[in-house]
């Protein structure tokens, strides 16, 4: 009769964060930030139709690192939360911590049940709105392969060498950027990537926006001549 | 409910990209199902809608609507808006049964977003159109007894460049009109006037004095639809559907073109 090999909890949770970091780190970066009008998500990405930032409601966007498969799963999951939940209460009740914490509590359940866990990583953005009381603040929410959830000041970088990458954003971050300072700013950092390219295209860079003065819906993907000009 | 525990949780459920179907698989309850409701119900109790039109200009399509919702002999309200933007380049104008005829409006613009968001692409116009037909269709076992919504259709057509309208029956029916098309109890005159005054080619002004005359005219002859109330400042709504987008005249643009159009 064979044994079967013992193998300790720590290690068995240790093999798959190792598996679930290799699987992430193969992947670009997605650096978010908050600029004076809004939140700026910009992502070296070099196919136009698969993308790695997405929206999910009025006020609310998606990024995600890793496998795409599954953050695009995550993100289409998101969507239909949010919709569901605006149409059953309004439009204002679609809040991004909700969605955040469900995100973590999903992938952290990946994370202990199954064999493999997810290999991604993933923000969830919330831009401000001053003229509904109590809405009026930026929230970025960054949620990790083991479902682990953080609540970010200012600025926030997913993907393999993020806290290299987020100690040199923290040089170049100040409050009330311009949009253009923003998308300068995040190139820069996702150029030092470790994997990056120092001379990135636009054509090569995701850019969207969540605009704090538009109505309704306020995500906005720029298209390539506008991040050019911004880039200048 | 779409947070199942694990990896075979959050990947089960409904897959597709239509937001009704999402509603019906995932979540019943909240599908709005008319026919159960309509029954032994008394119509003369429910809000109805009134007169709305829609035509083409030189730029796009206009779509306007009266305010005015009836239950009976009653006035339901006085400020009921019955032209809804669907997404940036379409929308719907409704008559009859106000309730299932604003959820429909609401519920499809859901749909557009909904599938938008899924999809990474919007649906053609015609996409549009052809979906809103599916809703229609759904809605017959209401309609037969008497909740019936008859909407109009238009928007700008991105690719072709073109506006486009469409009028539907209540079996889903769907129908591209070349030029305009009304609705509702005052629908008749609002087509009358329109014979009238419209021509290929239409300005924005134009467009707009031919629509709120249009209304105007609609409420002169039928008593369920309201005109211009300038004693409480209601104002028929008229959106323009362009290239650019949706916008909605102001009630100083409307009042401008009220006194032109009376003079």
């Amino acid at each position: 009769m064979s044994m079967p090999f013992y193998v300790s909890p720590e290690q068995l949770m240790q093999d798959k964060a190792e598996y679930a970091r290799k699987g992430i780190a193969r992947g670009k970066s997605i650096v978010t930030l908050e600029f004076e009008g809004g939140i700026l998500l910009i992502a070296e990405n070099p196919s136009t139709s698969l993308s790695k930032i997405g929206e999910i409601y009025d006020r609310v966007a998606f990024a995600g690192v890793g496998k795409f498969s599954e953050f695009d799963q995550l993100r289409k999951v998101g969507v239909r939360y949010a919709d569901t939940r605006g149409y059953a209460y309004s439009r204002d009740d679609v809040r991004a911590k909700a969605l955040a914490n469900a995100y973590s509590q999903v992938i952290g359940e990946v994370f202990t049940r199954e064999m493999k866990p997810l290999e991604v990583e993933i923000v969830v953005a919330e831009v401000g709105d001053p003229r509904f009381v109590g809405h009026e603040k930026n929230a970025i929410y960054r949620v990790r392969y083991d479902g682990s959830i953080n609540d970010e000041q200012g600025f926030c970088v997913i993907g393999g060498t993020a806290d290299q990458l987020e100690s040199h954003l923290q040089s170049s971050y100040h409050e009330g950027m311009s949009l253009a300072e923003a998308v300068r700013a995040g190139r820069d950092v996702l150029g030092r990537a470790e994997n990056g390219d120092p001379n990135l295209a636009t054509g090569n860079l995701e850019v969207c926006l969540l605009e704090r003065d538009r109505e309704g819906r306020r995500f906005r993907r720029l298209g390539q001549g506008e991040v050019a000009s911004l880039l200048g | 409910m779409f947070f199942r525990n694990g990896y075979a949780g959050y990947r089960s459920g409904y897959q597709g990209s239509s937001f009704m179907e999402l509603l019906r698989a995932e979540a019943q309850q909240m599908a709005p199902d008319f026919s159960a409701l309509a029954q032994g119900l008394k119509l003369e109790g429910i809000p109805h809608g009134t007169t709305v039109c829609c035509f083409k200009f030189a730029d796009g399509v206009v779509m306007a609507g009266d305010r005015l919702a009836t239950a009976g002999m009653q006035v339901a309200s006085r400020e009921v808006q019955k032209v809804f933007p669907t997404d940036s380049h379409s929308m719907i104008a409704i008559a009859g049964a106000a309730g299932p005829a604003i959820e429909m409006a609401r519920i499809l613009s859901v749909e557009l977003e909904h599938y938008e968001k899924i999809e990474g692409e919007r649906l053609e116009l015609d996409g549009k159109a052809n979906k809103l037909s599916q809703m229609i269709r759904q809605n017959l076992p209401a309609a037969m007894q008497g909740l019936a919504v008859v909407p109009l259709f238009a928007g700008y057509d991105l690719r072709r460049r073109i506006g486009r309208l469409w009028k539907y029956d209540i079996t889903g029916g769907r129908y591209e009109e070349g030029n305009a098309e009304t609705s509702g109890s005052g629908g008749l005159y609002a087509q009358e006037h329109i014979k009238k005054t419209w021509h290929e080619g239409l300005s924005g002004q134009e467009a707009l004095d031919v629509a709120v005359g249009a209304i105007v005219a609609a409420a002169d002859e039928d008593r369920a639809t309201g005109g211009v109330d300038l004693d409480r400042g209601i104002f028929p709504i008229v959106d323009v559907c362009t290239e650019a987008g949706i916008a909605r005249a102001t009630n100083d643009e409307v009042r401008a073109s009220y006194e032109r159009v009376r003079s």
